[in-house]
Protein backbone atom coordinates (compact mmCIF):
# COMPACT_ATOMS: atom_id res chain seq x y z
CA UNK A 1 0.00 0.00 0.00
CA UNK A 2 1.19 3.47 -0.69
CA UNK A 3 2.47 5.95 1.86
CA UNK A 4 1.48 9.52 2.49
CA UNK A 5 4.79 10.13 4.26
CA UNK A 6 7.62 8.24 5.88
CA UNK A 7 6.55 6.90 9.25
CA UNK A 8 10.11 5.93 9.97
CA UNK A 9 10.78 2.98 12.18
CA UNK A 10 7.16 1.93 12.34
CA UNK A 11 7.47 0.43 8.91
CA UNK A 12 8.97 -2.77 7.61
CA UNK A 13 12.38 -3.89 8.68
CA UNK A 14 12.72 -1.09 11.21
CA UNK A 15 10.30 -3.26 13.18
CA UNK A 16 12.63 -6.25 13.29
CA UNK A 17 12.38 -6.34 17.06
CA UNK A 18 8.72 -7.23 16.70
CA UNK A 19 9.18 -10.01 14.16
CA UNK A 20 7.68 -13.35 15.08
CA UNK A 21 9.15 -16.77 14.39
CA UNK A 22 7.65 -17.13 10.92
CA UNK A 23 9.02 -13.78 9.83
CA UNK A 24 12.52 -14.58 11.10
CA UNK A 25 12.37 -17.93 9.33
CA UNK A 26 11.55 -16.12 6.09
CA UNK A 27 14.33 -13.55 6.54
CA UNK A 28 16.93 -16.21 7.34
CA UNK A 29 15.76 -18.44 4.51
CA UNK A 30 16.15 -15.62 2.00
CA UNK A 31 19.54 -14.65 3.38
CA UNK A 32 20.94 -18.18 3.43
CA UNK A 33 19.54 -18.77 -0.04
CA UNK A 34 21.45 -15.80 -1.46
CA UNK A 35 24.63 -16.81 0.38
CA UNK A 36 24.37 -20.29 -1.17
CA UNK A 37 23.90 -18.78 -4.64
CA UNK A 38 27.00 -16.64 -4.06
CA UNK A 39 28.94 -19.68 -2.89
CA UNK A 40 27.92 -21.56 -6.01
CA UNK A 41 29.90 -19.10 -8.16
CA UNK A 42 33.09 -19.34 -6.10
CA UNK A 43 32.62 -23.10 -6.01
CA UNK A 44 32.51 -23.22 -9.82
CA UNK A 45 35.49 -20.87 -10.11
CA UNK A 46 37.67 -23.02 -7.85
CA UNK A 47 36.59 -26.32 -9.38
CA UNK A 48 37.18 -25.02 -12.92
CA UNK A 49 40.91 -24.88 -12.24
CA UNK A 50 40.72 -28.65 -12.71
CA UNK A 51 40.04 -28.06 -16.42
CA UNK A 52 43.53 -26.73 -17.08
CA UNK A 53 44.98 -29.48 -14.90
CA UNK A 54 43.28 -32.18 -16.94
CA UNK A 55 45.67 -34.58 -18.69
CA UNK A 56 48.78 -33.45 -16.85
CA UNK A 57 49.29 -36.93 -15.47
CA UNK A 58 52.77 -36.30 -14.16
CA UNK A 59 51.88 -33.03 -12.39
CA UNK A 60 48.83 -34.67 -10.82
CA UNK A 61 50.96 -37.56 -9.56
CA UNK A 62 53.46 -35.09 -8.13
CA UNK A 63 50.59 -33.07 -6.63
CA UNK A 64 51.71 -29.76 -8.13
CA UNK A 65 49.03 -29.29 -10.79
CA UNK A 66 46.93 -26.10 -10.83
CA UNK A 67 43.89 -27.59 -9.11
CA UNK A 68 45.77 -29.22 -6.24
CA UNK A 69 47.88 -26.12 -5.64
CA UNK A 70 44.83 -23.85 -5.54
CA UNK A 71 42.92 -26.12 -3.20
CA UNK A 72 45.80 -26.64 -0.78
CA UNK A 73 46.63 -22.93 -0.81
CA UNK A 74 43.00 -22.06 0.04
CA UNK A 75 42.68 -24.73 2.69
CA UNK A 76 45.81 -23.51 4.46
CA UNK A 77 44.15 -20.15 5.16
CA UNK A 78 42.37 -19.71 8.50
CA UNK A 79 39.83 -17.34 6.93
CA UNK A 80 38.80 -19.96 4.42
CA UNK A 81 38.32 -22.54 7.17
CA UNK A 82 36.16 -20.15 9.18
CA UNK A 83 34.14 -19.27 6.08
CA UNK A 84 33.62 -22.99 5.54
CA UNK A 85 32.10 -23.30 9.00
CA UNK A 86 29.85 -20.38 8.10
CA UNK A 87 28.91 -22.06 4.84
CA UNK A 88 27.99 -25.21 6.71
CA UNK A 89 25.81 -23.20 9.11
CA UNK A 90 24.06 -21.48 6.22
CA UNK A 91 23.55 -24.70 4.27
CA UNK A 92 22.30 -26.69 7.26
CA UNK A 93 19.80 -24.00 8.23
CA UNK A 94 18.60 -23.71 4.63
CA UNK A 95 18.10 -27.47 4.42
CA UNK A 96 16.30 -27.77 7.74
CA UNK A 97 14.09 -24.76 7.18
CA UNK A 98 13.46 -26.05 3.67
CA UNK A 99 12.10 -29.23 5.19
CA UNK A 100 9.98 -27.10 7.50
CA UNK A 101 8.63 -25.18 4.51
CA UNK A 102 7.88 -28.47 2.77
CA UNK A 103 5.70 -29.43 5.73
CA UNK A 104 4.09 -26.00 5.67
CA UNK A 105 3.33 -26.42 1.97
CA UNK A 106 1.77 -29.79 2.66
CA UNK A 107 -0.29 -28.28 5.44
CA UNK A 108 1.29 -30.51 8.09
CA UNK A 109 1.68 -29.16 11.62
CA UNK A 110 1.00 -25.52 10.81
CA UNK A 111 0.21 -24.88 14.44
CA UNK A 112 3.75 -25.70 15.48
CA UNK A 113 5.52 -23.91 12.67
CA UNK A 114 7.28 -21.63 15.16
CA UNK A 115 8.54 -24.59 17.15
CA UNK A 116 9.91 -26.24 14.04
CA UNK A 117 11.73 -23.00 13.22
CA UNK A 118 13.34 -22.91 16.66
CA UNK A 119 14.17 -26.59 16.32
CA UNK A 120 15.93 -26.01 13.02
CA UNK A 121 17.89 -23.14 14.61
CA UNK A 122 18.99 -25.27 17.56
CA UNK A 123 19.87 -28.21 15.32
CA UNK A 124 21.89 -25.92 13.05
CA UNK A 125 23.78 -24.58 16.05
CA UNK A 126 24.50 -28.08 17.35
CA UNK A 127 25.72 -29.39 14.01
CA UNK A 128 27.94 -26.35 13.42
CA UNK A 129 29.52 -26.56 16.87
CA UNK A 130 30.13 -30.27 16.43
CA UNK A 131 31.79 -29.67 13.05
CA UNK A 132 34.22 -26.98 14.19
CA UNK A 133 37.06 -29.39 15.18
CA UNK A 134 36.84 -31.13 11.81
CA UNK A 135 36.93 -27.90 9.83
CA UNK A 136 39.71 -26.23 11.77
CA UNK A 137 41.94 -29.31 12.09
CA UNK A 138 45.53 -28.72 10.96
CA UNK A 139 45.20 -25.05 10.07
CA UNK A 140 46.92 -23.70 13.15
CA UNK B 1 9.77 4.08 75.78
CA UNK B 2 8.50 7.59 76.21
CA UNK B 3 11.96 8.74 77.17
CA UNK B 4 13.23 7.70 73.76
CA UNK B 5 11.10 10.15 71.88
CA UNK B 6 12.62 13.48 72.92
CA UNK B 7 16.16 12.23 72.37
CA UNK B 8 16.57 13.29 68.74
CA UNK B 9 15.20 16.72 69.63
CA UNK B 10 17.79 17.38 72.29
CA UNK B 11 20.46 16.17 69.93
CA UNK B 12 19.55 18.57 67.19
CA UNK B 13 19.25 21.38 69.68
CA UNK B 14 22.76 20.65 70.83
CA UNK B 15 23.94 20.59 67.28
CA UNK B 16 22.40 23.94 66.40
CA UNK B 17 23.78 25.58 69.51
CA UNK B 18 27.21 24.27 68.68
CA UNK B 19 26.81 25.60 65.20
CA UNK B 20 26.00 29.06 66.50
CA UNK B 21 29.00 29.12 68.81
CA UNK B 22 31.65 28.02 66.40
CA UNK B 23 32.50 29.48 63.04
CA UNK B 24 31.67 27.01 60.26
CA UNK B 25 34.49 24.56 59.81
CA UNK B 26 35.00 23.20 56.29
CA UNK B 27 34.09 19.69 57.49
CA UNK B 28 30.85 20.96 58.95
CA UNK B 29 30.04 22.83 55.78
CA UNK B 30 30.61 19.60 53.89
CA UNK B 31 28.27 17.75 56.24
CA UNK B 32 25.56 20.38 55.90
CA UNK B 33 25.81 20.21 52.14
CA UNK B 34 25.49 16.45 52.27
CA UNK B 35 22.48 16.74 54.52
CA UNK B 36 20.85 19.14 52.11
CA UNK B 37 21.57 16.80 49.25
CA UNK B 38 20.15 13.87 51.20
CA UNK B 39 16.99 15.85 51.82
CA UNK B 40 16.68 16.76 48.16
CA UNK B 41 17.30 13.12 47.30
CA UNK B 42 14.60 11.99 49.66
CA UNK B 43 12.14 14.51 48.28
CA UNK B 44 12.95 13.45 44.74
CA UNK B 45 12.50 9.82 45.69
CA UNK B 46 9.17 10.54 47.29
CA UNK B 47 8.02 12.43 44.25
CA UNK B 48 9.06 9.63 41.90
CA UNK B 49 7.44 7.09 44.21
CA UNK B 50 4.21 9.04 44.24
CA UNK B 51 4.28 9.25 40.47
CA UNK B 52 4.98 5.57 40.20
CA UNK B 53 2.22 4.76 42.63
CA UNK B 54 -0.17 6.89 40.62
CA UNK B 55 0.77 5.17 37.39
CA UNK B 56 0.72 1.72 38.99
CA UNK B 57 -2.60 2.07 40.70
CA UNK B 58 -4.97 4.12 38.70
CA UNK B 59 -3.59 5.60 35.51
CA UNK B 60 -2.27 4.11 32.32
CA UNK B 61 0.06 6.04 30.06
CA UNK B 62 -0.94 5.99 26.39
CA UNK B 63 1.35 7.21 23.66
CA UNK B 64 -0.90 7.95 20.73
CA UNK B 65 0.18 8.74 17.19
CA UNK B 66 -1.13 12.10 16.03
CA UNK B 67 -1.24 13.52 12.53
CA UNK B 68 -3.61 15.90 10.82
CA UNK B 69 -2.82 16.95 7.26
CA UNK B 70 -5.43 19.72 7.35
CA UNK B 71 -4.14 21.67 10.34
CA UNK B 72 -0.87 23.50 10.07
CA UNK B 73 1.36 22.56 12.97
CA UNK B 74 -0.13 19.07 13.13
CA UNK B 75 1.19 17.95 9.76
CA UNK B 76 4.35 16.70 11.37
CA UNK B 77 3.57 13.28 12.88
CA UNK B 78 4.05 13.20 16.63
CA UNK B 79 3.11 11.20 19.71
CA UNK B 80 0.80 12.57 22.40
CA UNK B 81 0.80 11.25 25.95
CA UNK B 82 -2.48 10.57 27.72
CA UNK B 83 -2.78 9.46 31.33
CA UNK B 84 -6.02 7.58 31.52
CA UNK B 85 -7.52 6.42 34.84
CA UNK B 86 -7.45 2.65 34.81
CA UNK B 87 -10.49 0.58 35.52
CA UNK B 88 -10.75 -3.15 35.84
CA UNK B 89 -11.31 -4.73 32.43
CA UNK B 90 -10.43 -1.60 30.48
CA UNK B 91 -9.50 -2.12 26.84
CA UNK B 92 -7.29 0.05 24.66
CA UNK B 93 -10.40 1.33 22.89
CA UNK B 94 -11.98 2.30 26.24
CA UNK B 95 -8.83 4.21 27.10
CA UNK B 96 -8.83 5.98 23.73
CA UNK B 97 -12.48 6.91 24.11
CA UNK B 98 -11.76 8.28 27.58
CA UNK B 99 -8.79 10.26 26.25
CA UNK B 100 -10.88 11.71 23.45
CA UNK B 101 -13.90 12.55 25.62
CA UNK B 102 -11.89 13.97 28.52
CA UNK B 103 -8.65 15.40 27.21
CA UNK B 104 -8.64 16.05 23.48
CA UNK B 105 -11.77 15.92 21.38
CA UNK B 106 -9.72 16.13 18.19
CA UNK B 107 -8.27 12.65 18.75
CA UNK B 108 -9.63 10.66 15.83
CA UNK B 109 -10.14 6.92 15.46
CA UNK B 110 -12.76 4.55 14.09
CA UNK B 111 -14.86 2.44 16.39
CA UNK B 112 -18.38 1.15 16.46
CA UNK B 113 -19.54 -2.05 18.14
CA UNK B 114 -16.82 -2.36 20.79
CA UNK B 115 -17.12 -6.14 20.71
CA UNK B 116 -14.80 -7.26 17.93
CA UNK B 117 -17.54 -7.64 15.34
CA UNK B 118 -17.46 -4.47 13.26
CA UNK B 119 -13.71 -4.55 12.62
CA UNK B 120 -13.22 -0.80 12.62
CA UNK B 121 -10.68 -0.40 15.41
CA UNK B 122 -7.62 -2.31 14.29
CA UNK B 123 -4.57 -0.37 15.48
CA UNK B 124 -0.87 -0.96 15.75
CA UNK B 125 -0.64 -1.39 19.52
CA UNK B 126 2.75 -1.96 21.14
CA UNK B 127 4.25 -3.06 17.86
CA UNK B 128 1.51 -5.39 16.75
CA UNK B 129 -1.77 -5.19 14.85
CA UNK B 130 -4.57 -5.69 17.37
CA UNK B 131 -8.21 -4.78 17.79
CA UNK B 132 -8.48 -1.92 20.28
CA UNK B 133 -11.69 -3.31 21.74
CA UNK B 134 -10.29 -6.80 22.18
CA UNK B 135 -7.00 -5.82 23.82
CA UNK B 136 -6.93 -5.55 27.60
CA UNK B 137 -4.74 -2.75 28.95
CA UNK B 138 -3.65 -5.06 31.76
CA UNK B 139 -2.03 -7.35 29.18
CA UNK B 140 0.16 -4.60 27.78
CA UNK B 141 3.40 -3.06 28.88
CA UNK B 142 3.40 0.64 29.67
CA UNK B 143 3.51 3.05 27.99
CA UNK B 144 0.92 1.68 25.60
CA UNK B 145 1.88 2.83 22.12
CA UNK B 146 -1.06 3.22 19.75
CA UNK B 147 -0.35 3.84 16.08
CA UNK B 148 -2.40 3.59 12.89
CA UNK B 149 -2.07 0.38 10.88
CA UNK B 150 1.28 0.21 9.07
CA UNK B 151 1.37 0.01 5.27
CA UNK B 152 -1.76 2.06 4.90
CA UNK B 153 -2.10 5.72 4.17
CA UNK B 154 -2.91 7.70 7.31
CA UNK B 155 -5.84 10.05 6.92
CA UNK B 156 -5.78 11.50 10.40
CA UNK B 157 -4.43 10.29 13.74
CA UNK B 158 -5.37 6.59 13.91
CA UNK B 159 -7.59 6.57 10.84
CA UNK B 160 -6.14 4.92 7.75
CA UNK B 161 -7.39 4.70 4.17
CA UNK B 162 -9.11 1.31 3.80
CA UNK B 163 -10.05 1.75 0.15
CA UNK B 164 -7.30 -0.48 -1.23
CA UNK B 165 -8.17 -3.21 1.26
CA UNK B 166 -11.85 -3.11 0.29
CA UNK B 167 -10.92 -3.21 -3.38
CA UNK B 168 -8.90 -6.36 -2.84
CA UNK B 169 -11.74 -7.90 -0.82
CA UNK B 170 -14.29 -7.13 -3.51
CA UNK B 171 -12.07 -8.33 -6.34
CA UNK B 172 -12.58 -11.95 -5.31
CA UNK B 173 -16.38 -11.57 -5.44
CA UNK B 174 -17.06 -12.11 -1.75
CA UNK B 175 -20.63 -13.36 -2.00
CA UNK B 176 -22.36 -16.70 -2.25
CA UNK B 177 -23.20 -17.49 -5.86
CA UNK B 178 -24.40 -21.02 -6.51
CA UNK B 179 -24.31 -22.59 -9.97
CA UNK B 180 -27.75 -24.06 -9.53
CA UNK B 181 -30.52 -23.01 -7.25
CA UNK B 182 -32.72 -25.70 -5.72
CA UNK B 183 -36.16 -26.22 -7.23
CA UNK B 184 -38.91 -24.34 -5.53
CA UNK B 185 -38.61 -20.74 -4.49
CA UNK B 186 -38.62 -21.38 -0.75
CA UNK B 187 -36.25 -24.35 -0.82
CA UNK B 188 -33.26 -23.99 1.50
CA UNK B 189 -29.71 -24.40 0.29
CA UNK B 190 -28.48 -26.92 2.78
CA UNK B 191 -24.87 -27.44 3.72
CA UNK B 192 -23.46 -30.60 5.25
CA UNK B 193 -22.13 -30.33 8.78
CA UNK B 194 -18.66 -31.39 7.63
CA UNK B 195 -18.57 -28.70 4.96
CA UNK B 196 -19.73 -26.10 7.43
CA UNK B 197 -16.94 -27.15 9.80
CA UNK B 198 -14.44 -26.81 6.98
CA UNK B 199 -15.30 -23.19 6.20
CA UNK B 200 -16.23 -22.24 9.77
CA UNK B 201 -13.07 -20.39 10.73
CA UNK B 202 -12.88 -18.56 7.41
CA UNK B 203 -16.38 -17.13 7.89
CA UNK B 204 -15.25 -15.27 10.99
CA UNK B 205 -13.44 -12.51 9.08
CA UNK B 206 -14.55 -9.02 10.15
CA UNK B 207 -12.63 -7.06 7.49
CA UNK B 208 -10.44 -5.26 10.01
CA UNK B 209 -7.36 -5.33 7.75
CA UNK B 210 -5.00 -6.32 10.57
CA UNK B 211 -3.66 -9.22 8.48
CA UNK B 212 -3.21 -7.08 5.39
CA UNK B 213 -1.27 -4.54 7.43
CA UNK B 214 0.97 -7.20 8.96
CA UNK B 215 1.76 -8.86 5.63
CA UNK B 216 5.21 -8.00 4.38
CA UNK B 217 4.41 -9.10 0.84
CA UNK B 218 1.20 -7.10 0.60
CA UNK B 219 3.17 -4.08 1.84
CA UNK B 220 5.52 -4.22 -1.10
CA UNK B 221 3.05 -5.30 -3.75
CA UNK B 222 -0.25 -3.51 -4.18
CA UNK B 223 -1.46 -6.15 -6.64
CA UNK B 224 -1.25 -9.02 -4.18
CA UNK B 225 -4.72 -10.03 -3.06
CA UNK B 226 -3.64 -10.25 0.56
CA UNK B 227 -4.53 -12.74 3.28
CA UNK B 228 -8.02 -11.41 4.02
CA UNK B 229 -9.21 -11.56 0.41
CA UNK B 230 -7.74 -15.03 -0.12
CA UNK B 231 -9.40 -16.23 3.08
CA UNK B 232 -12.69 -14.84 1.81
CA UNK B 233 -12.19 -16.65 -1.48
CA UNK B 234 -11.43 -19.82 0.48
CA UNK B 235 -14.71 -19.47 2.32
CA UNK B 236 -16.65 -19.66 -0.97
CA UNK B 237 -14.36 -21.89 -3.01
CA UNK B 238 -14.58 -24.57 -0.31
CA UNK B 239 -18.34 -24.20 0.01
CA UNK B 240 -19.71 -27.27 -1.75
CA UNK B 241 -23.08 -25.66 -2.43
CA UNK B 242 -21.62 -23.30 -4.99
CA UNK B 243 -20.91 -26.00 -7.56
CA UNK B 244 -17.99 -26.99 -9.77
CA UNK B 245 -17.99 -24.27 -12.42
CA UNK B 246 -18.16 -21.51 -9.84
CA UNK B 247 -15.27 -23.10 -7.95
CA UNK B 248 -13.26 -23.24 -11.16
CA UNK B 249 -13.87 -19.56 -11.68
CA UNK B 250 -12.73 -18.77 -8.14
CA UNK B 251 -9.61 -20.89 -8.50
CA UNK B 252 -8.80 -19.15 -11.78
CA UNK B 253 -8.74 -15.85 -9.94
CA UNK B 254 -6.68 -17.23 -7.07
CA UNK B 255 -4.01 -19.00 -9.10
CA UNK B 256 -3.00 -15.82 -10.91
CA UNK B 257 0.45 -14.40 -10.35
CA UNK B 258 -0.76 -12.09 -7.60
CA UNK B 259 -3.09 -14.61 -6.04
CA UNK B 260 -2.10 -17.35 -3.64
CA UNK B 261 1.43 -17.73 -4.99
CA UNK B 262 2.61 -14.43 -3.55
CA UNK B 263 2.23 -15.81 -0.04
CA UNK B 264 5.62 -16.70 1.42
CA UNK B 265 4.32 -18.25 4.64
CA UNK B 266 5.67 -15.69 7.06
CA UNK B 267 2.66 -16.43 9.29
CA UNK B 268 2.35 -12.75 10.22
CA UNK B 269 -1.34 -12.66 9.29
CA UNK B 270 -2.14 -15.77 11.33
CA UNK B 271 -0.30 -14.27 14.31
CA UNK B 272 -2.22 -11.01 14.31
CA UNK B 273 -5.73 -12.12 13.27
CA UNK B 274 -8.03 -11.05 16.12
CA UNK B 275 -10.54 -13.71 15.13
CA UNK B 276 -7.93 -16.49 15.17
CA UNK B 277 -8.49 -17.46 11.55
CA UNK B 278 -5.73 -19.83 10.36
CA UNK B 279 -5.06 -17.64 7.31
CA UNK B 280 -1.79 -19.24 6.25
CA UNK B 281 -3.37 -22.67 6.46
CA UNK B 282 -6.20 -21.57 4.17
CA UNK B 283 -3.81 -19.98 1.68
CA UNK B 284 -1.67 -23.13 1.64
CA UNK B 285 -4.72 -25.29 1.07
CA UNK B 286 -5.76 -23.11 -1.87
CA UNK B 287 -2.22 -23.42 -3.28
CA UNK B 288 -2.60 -27.18 -3.19
CA UNK B 289 -6.05 -26.92 -4.77
CA UNK B 290 -4.59 -24.75 -7.52
CA UNK B 291 -1.82 -27.26 -8.20
CA UNK B 292 -4.23 -30.20 -8.22
CA UNK B 293 -6.44 -28.24 -10.55
CA UNK B 294 -3.70 -27.79 -13.13
CA UNK B 295 -1.69 -30.95 -12.71
CA UNK B 296 -2.59 -33.40 -15.45
CA UNK B 297 -0.93 -36.75 -16.08
CA UNK B 298 -1.15 -37.96 -19.62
Amino acid sequence: MSESYDRGLVEDFGRWREFSAGMWAWVFHKFTGWVLVGYLFTHIAVLSTAISAAGQTQAIAAENDVYTTVITALESLLVVRILEVGLLAVAVFHILNGCRLLLVDLGVGLDSQDKSFYASLVLTGAIVVASVPTFLAGVF
Amino acid sequence: MSTHVPEPDTETEEETTVEQEEPLAPAREERLREKGEARADREERERVDAEKRASDDDTVRLKVFRFDPEVEGKQEPRFDDFHVPFEQGMTVLDALIHARDTFDSSLTFRHSCRQAICGSDAFFINGRQRLGCKTQLSDLEEPVRVEPLPHAEVEKDLVVDMEHFYEQMESIEPYFDADELPDGELEEQRQTRENREKVKMSTRCIWCAACMSSCNIAAGNNDYLGPAAINKAYRFAMDEREGESRKQHRLNVLEQENGVWRCQTQFSCTEVCPKDIPLTEHIQELKREAVKNNLKFW
